[in-house]
């Protein structure tokens, strides 16, 4: 009985994630092979051809979520660092309440959030209305449907998930190593570089990770902040899926959009070691 | 000496402008459920009322959506923290075949992008003939919850000495009571904190629920489906309840493990 024990305790998670996760994968890819219409049904008949077909007319928007993930994680990266370097080396005892604070946005829905920005950047809106009114701004100026909106919404949106991992590796630096390094005489900036930074690169890894997939993934941000030319392939998938009902095409593309991402997290994860992420993913 | 000091409050003053950055929206929200709007759009600030707050219910099809959300949320939590913290305690507790696979399948959840998880299920669906209502929403989120529970209770578990259950066995424990008595109180702050995950993760979630929903809307589908024609007060109301009563418990739980360290 006691050796039975863990395989009955992970039986139940066993059987959801092997049902509503590999069953599905597996689902997908058969149906992105299949041919047909939602009215007469749709037939296996191995058509490789519907990803050339779906890349072929998609791939425009598939770069673009791609530059527009990528751009957005940069992004995060360059803000959030110091905010996780500040919080770690010198929030003292108050640390927990910064990072309450930078967490308090997870209290609000992300729809209702993503819809709050584009009510303060609304072209009319409380914020360039005003400055419009005083002639502080051309009367045609806008933010909204642009690559700027959209970026700037996903780095907004993601932009804890970089924060807290980093902060993690951070934390973990032991301040005496950083004095040791100024007492043999390297600049606080040597000190930075060549000891800090070294040691906070698995929290850089895991918030890269933590931000880029979701990020490159995301419809909403385009579709509530971007225009017509800021599609992004999430709003490609949800549109062939749910109202062209063409689950072939949608299903390549996700198959597609899931192997660029996958393959780039494996290598990340193959070179950091699972636990690491996970830990990291934990906190 | 003075350069470093001065950098710190730079930083400092920077940490505090991403913090303000990060609530304008909040903000922004809270603001306009109490805006006596009259036109049909609640985009520009109109004078103070309580209005939105006696008339919270008044839009029946939002007040459905919300409480699909909150019942939603309260099953899969359910689901998600019996079947994640015994995932949990395998993986921290035993060794088993099938250990490594499993960690991936955590691993793989977590990490599949919410789209594709969505896509997938209702590839699933479709192919199966599912029809699509609140059961299938709660598959969904349950799937995309559990490895959360899966990490926090694992990494409160492998804390936990093994000494102490092999005392209470020692003593004449069963296993059960074992687990009741010493095991679950010491891992009962990982439990609630990926139950608090998993219901935040649940009502929040709009991509992977508008693959799944069939009819059923929940409090985000309905919020988006709101947007071309102006959002009502009503939505920044009960985001503004949301989050009050998110940050209480918040609060709460935080004030409460002080006490007990």
């Amino acid at each position: 009985m006691r050796r039975l024990t863990p395989y009955l305790l992970a039986l139940p998670s066993w059987m959801w994630l092997g049902i509503f996760l590999v069953v599905p994968m597996a689902a997908m890819a058969s149906v992105s092979l299949q041919t047909g219409n939602a009215i007469d049904g749709f037939a296996m008949t191995f058509s490789v051809s519907n990803y050339g077909d779906a890349l072929g007319r998609y791939s425009t928007q598939l770069l673009r979520s791609l530059l527009y993930g990528g751009l957005a994680t940069v992004a995060m990266l360059v803000i959030g660092y110091p905010v996780a370097y500040w919080i770690a080396f010198k929030g003292g005892t108050r640390k927990s309440v910064y990072l309450f604070l930078l967490l308090l946005p997870f209290f609000v829905s992300f729809v209702l959030r993503t819809i709050s920005w584009n009510f303060l950047l609304s072209d009319n809106g409380i914020l360039f209305g005003t400055l419009k009114g005083w002639g502080l701004l051309p009367a045609d100026f806008h933010v909204l449907a642009t690559t700027f909106a959209v970026v700037g919404g996903l780095t907004y949106n993601f932009l804890p998930f970089m924060i807290l991992p980093i902060y993690v590796a951070l934390e973990r630096v032991d301040p005496r190593v950083v004095e040791a390094a100024q007492d043999l005489y390297a600049t606080r900036a040597a000190a930075f570089r060549r000891v800090v930074l070294p040691l906070s690169l698995p929290g850089v890894f895991a918030g890269v990770l933590m931000t880029f997939v979701p990020a490159t993934a995301d419809p909403i941000n385009a579709q509530i902040l971007g225009g017509t030319a800021n599609t992004m392939i999430g709003n490609i998938i949800q549109t062939e899926y749910l109202t062209n009902l063409n689950y072939p095409t949608a299903s390549a593309l996700s198959f597609t959009l899931m192997a660029v991402l996958l393959v780039g997290i494996f290598i990340y994860a193959r070179a950091l070691g699972t636990e690491n992420v996970l830990e990291a993913a934990a906190r | 000496m003075r350069g470093t000091r001065l950098g710190d409050r730079l930083l400092q003053l920077y940490t505090w402008i991403i913090i303000v950055w990060l609530s304008s929206p909040i903000a922004v929200m809270i603001l306009f459920g109490f805006n006596d709007k009259k036109s049909k759009s609640n985009t520009s600030w109109q004078g103070f009322t309580l209005r939105w707050y006696a008339e919270l219910f008044d839009i029946s099809d939002l007040t459905v959506a919300l409480r699909n959300s909150l019942v939603i949320a309260a099953v899969s939590t359910v689901i998600t923290v019996v079947i994640g913290t015994m995932l949990g305690l395998a993986l921290g507790r035993h060794r088993f075949r099938g250990k490594g696979l499993t960690n991936f399948l955590v691993f793989a959840a977590i990490s599949t992008p919410e789209l594709v998880m969505g896509a997938s299920l209702l590839s699933l669906f479709v192919s199966g003939n599912v029809p699509r209502d609140a059961n299938t929403i709660i598959v969904a989120h349950v799937l995309f919850s559990v490895s959360f529970v899966v990490v926090t209770v694992r990494a409160r578990i492998v804390t936990l000495d093994p000494s102490l259950e092999e005392a209470a066995r020692d003593l004449g424990a069963t296993a059960w009571g074992t687990f009741r008595q010493v095991t679950l109180p010491s891992i009962m702050p990982g439990v609630m904190a990926g139950a608090m995950l998993s219901f935040a993760l649940s009502i929040d979630d709009y991509v992977v629920t508008s693959f799944v929903n069939g009819s059923t809307v929940t409090f985000p589908l309905w919020i988006v489906g709101a947007v071309k024609t102006g959002i009502p007060p009503q939505v920044n109301v009960m985001g503004t309840l949301i989050f009050g009563i998110g940050v209480l418990i918040a609060i709460g739980n935080a004030v409460a493990a002080r006490r007990r360290t």
